[in-house]
């Protein structure tokens, strides 16, 4: 555990922790001796600002509003508004101002529930791996990450609603005690995902609440010395922290119970999410290889999106020297193994329906080829050649094009949703019903408008909650400094 | 194998054959299930957007080309599994397996998931894509027997239950088990050729037992697993032109 009663500084050099003593090679990997401001955008572990302007620095999107931030807001408000209207016709009308029709019973709605649930797996998970691992480098980025995950399980969760045809009789599916005894059935998928669902959505708010502690003090103290708004939700929230030893030492086990736990849930949830599809019979959906590869294809837009994220806030927010190039760069690395991996399961998963070209799985695809080739080339295409140009350092520590390629990488992992469950579904086994599929404007509306809502939501929790993990990078400094061995200046980290 | 427990447990064990040499696809028995069921009529627009409600429907294959073409019709309908892929898959027990081996849909509690849908491979279930909308004199017309459908939820052949369910009172009332031929669905009543055959599979003999144990008896998509109580009889040529 660190040792957080060690009196801060911002120069502090080493903390006297017991546990053993070791280098990082990976913090000294990078040095750039031509520029001095490059390696301060790059290098970790230290904030080059004492505390109390660190504390100004990252609070200040919170605190500070400008009139943009308002025009923004009420643009995305009315693309929601614009959704939930069309949602509010289709309740009271039906079903029908969708497209979809037999034997396509799902349509455009599951493929976007697929894809939000996909965005929330890596928050969560990279943050407890970076936690687990002790990476230094996690540390301002862990509230981001978290905030991701809780937000777009809120949207994934919205959909279940949108799609089912009797949406004033959704509670026969919660285990509601009743005259007749009669219970939900736990032998379906459906059932297995909202638990799962809900296990992942308690625990990841869990997580980001219980991260969210110290920060929310800080704030706290902020709002009520300058008498602003937000003291009477802070001083709630943040439940009476005042940084004592006891605080600090229940709030890590917390942290660290949660990260191990979140870290066998999230899988879970998406494993079971293409069970929604790998345990019928239809065929292209009943293969053995749904479940890894949806769990990593969640990570992998997950990720994908947490940079994109990542980068949108740096330069909205001037938060260069809080989420560095260093950030980036690492998180492009993680993406690549996660691209590799997901490009592998996707070749093993086409080549084996390939090579035994059995009828009525090698019909799908080549249903899928020739309605959806284009689809079909953006998605393994850009995933390709995202792999390939995040090769590059160069590439990795540029911004704008990491924005792109990362925003590729999403649009890809859509359309590969969307071809998980449209063309199987209109290429059915009964050649007589096979089927086409367009998404209808009820549809595309609610869809956009579900983007909007996510957006929506993130931006109400940064003007509401303090966005970087303050305490973290906090503990970072504490725990590390620069020892000089030699004729060289070396950062050295005390293990947690 | 549940199917094997019917015969100890249950008397009735209802089943269906299709004499695919005898239908000749004049559709009477799509028509006549229309009319028992009070499926709605949905007009053009919603038939060109694939949502007919055809709990029964004849699906025509052509083979060959000009001059030399055939076609075949096949008569589809729920095929009342044994062991039902859409039944697990409720999450709210909206269908189920009676014990009389019909596979057997509760209205009032589907929620519209629609997953049943989607693991039927025969492809049999309907939605109710908008509440029924049945006109002037479409109202007078409307069987008493069978509850409207709401919009939001599925539906699909029942095998005429109301009917099976007559033909019990009807041999209770009389003290006696239900003869064959006592009970006939909408279709098997409507079907000019005489195709379509119903009644008691464990009635040793019973025509439907014969038939469906005849050797030209086979199921659909039988790799499936799925058990179906009606049974395709195919022997002949089945091709019409």
């Amino acid at each position: 555990m660190s040792s957080n009663n060690v009196k801060r500084s911002s120069d502090a050099v080493t903390a006297g922790g017991h546990g053993d003593i070791s280098l990082l090679p990976e913090l000294e990997a990078f040095r750039d001796p031509k520029s001095k401001a490059a390696r301060a955008s790059y290098d970790d572990a230290d904030i080059y600002r004492d505390e109390k302007s660190f504390n100004e620095h990252t609070l200040a999107p919170m605190f500070t509003t400008s009139r943009a931030y308002f025009v923004f807001v009420i643009a995305l408000g009315i693309v929601i508004a614009n959704g939930f209207a069309w949602f509010v016709a289709q309740t009271f009308l039906g079903m029908g101002q969708t497209n979809m029709h037999e034997p396509l019973f799902w349509g455009a709605y599951i493929a976007t529930f697929v894809f939000w649930v996909g965005m929330s797996h890596s928050g969560t998970i990279v943050s407890s791996i970076l936690r687990l691992s002790q990476a230094n480098w996690r540390r301002p980025i862990l509230r981001a990450a978290e905030a991701m995950t809780a937000f777009s399980l809120l949207v994934a969760g919205m959909f279940p609603l949108v799609h089912v045809g009797r949406l004033w009789r959704v509670y026969y599916m919660f285990p509601l005690p009743n005259q007749r005894e009669l219970w939900p059935n736990f032998k379906s998928p459906l059932m297995w995902d909202m638990m799962a669902i809900g296990i992942y959505l308690t625990g990841s708010m869990t997580f980001l609440f219980i991260g969210l502690l110290p920060d929310l003090a800080v704030a706290r103290d902020k709002a009520i010395r300058e008498n602003n708004w937000r003291r009477h939700y802070l001083s709630f929230l943040s439940l009476g922290w005042r940084g004592s030893h006891r605080e600090w030492s229940v709030y890590n086990k917390a942290s660290m119970f949660l990260a191990v736990a979140i870290l066998c849930i999230a899988p879970s949830v998406h494993t079971i999410v293409s069970w929604d599809f790998a345990m019928t019979m239809t065929p292209g959906w009943h293969t053995t290889i749904f479940g890894p590869y949806f769990v990593v294809g969640a990570i992998y837009s997950g990720i994908a999106a947490v940079i994109t994220l990542m980068i949108s806030l740096r330069w909205i927010f001037k938060l260069d020297d809080v989420i560095r190039t260093l950030h980036i760069d690492c998180l492009a690395k993680l993406l690549i193994v996660i691209a590799i991996i997901w490009t592998y399961f996707y070749f093993c998963e086409f080549n084996v329906v390939w090579y035994s070209q059995k009828p009525e799985e090698w019909g799908i695809w080549e249903w899928q080829a020739e309605r959806f080739g284009s689809f079909l080339w953006i998605m393994v295409g850009g995933s390709v050649l995202s792999i390939f140009l995040m090769s590059w350092r160069k590439i990795r520590t540029n911004m704008v094009a990491m924005f792109f390629i990362t925003l590729l990488v999403n649009v890809g992992m859509f359309i590969e949703r969307y071809l998980i469950v449209v063309p199987i579904l209109s290429h059915r086994d009964s050649a007589y019903m096979w089927t086409d599929y367009v998404p209808s404007v009820t549809e595309l509306s609610i869809i956009v408008g579900s983007f909007a809502y996510f957006v929506l939501l993130y931006a109400l929790f940064l003007k509401l909650f303090p966005i970087v993990t303050m305490a973290d990078v906090k503990e970072g400094v504490i725990v590390s400094g620069d020892v000089k061995l030699g004729r060289h200046a070396v950062r050295m980290q005390v293990k947690e | 194998m549940k199917s094997f427990n019917y015969k100890k447990h249950n008397d009735y064990k209802w089943a269906m054959t299709v004499d695919l040499d005898r239908c000749d696809g004049c559709g009477a028995c799509v028509v006549a299930c229309q009319a028992e069921n009070n499926i709605p009529s949905l007009g053009v627009e919603q038939t060109q957007e694939g949502r007919n409600m055809l709990w029964l429907r004849i699906e025509r294959y052509i083979e060959g080309s000009y001059p030399d073409v055939k076609v075949r019709f096949l008569p589809m309908m729920c095929q009342h599994c044994d062991t039902a892929p859409c039944e697990s898959v409720c999450p709210v027990y909206a269908t189920y397996q009676n014990n009389e081996g019909l596979n057997v849909q509760v209205y009032n509690r589907c929620v519209g998931t629609r997953f049943c849908g989607n693991n039927c491979p025969y492809s049999v279930r309907y939605f109710n894509w908008y509440d029924p909308d049945f006109e002037g004199k479409e109202k007078n017309q409307l069987n008493p027997d069978v509850s409207l459908r709401e919009k939001g939820i599925m539906e699909k052949c029942t095998f005429c239950m109301q009917r099976i369910r007559r033909g019990k009172d009807n041999a209770a009332d009389e003290g006696r088990e239900v003869h064959d031929g006592d009970i006939k669905p909408a279709c098997v009543q409507t079907c000019p050729t005489g195709a379509l055959e119903f009644g008691n599979i464990n009635d040793h003999h019973s025509r439907v037992s014969k038939l469906a144990h005849s050797g030209r008896a086979i199921s659909l998509f039988e790799e499936k697993g799925t058990h179906p109580s009606v049974k395709y009889l195919k022997g002949g040529t089945a091709d019409v032109f």
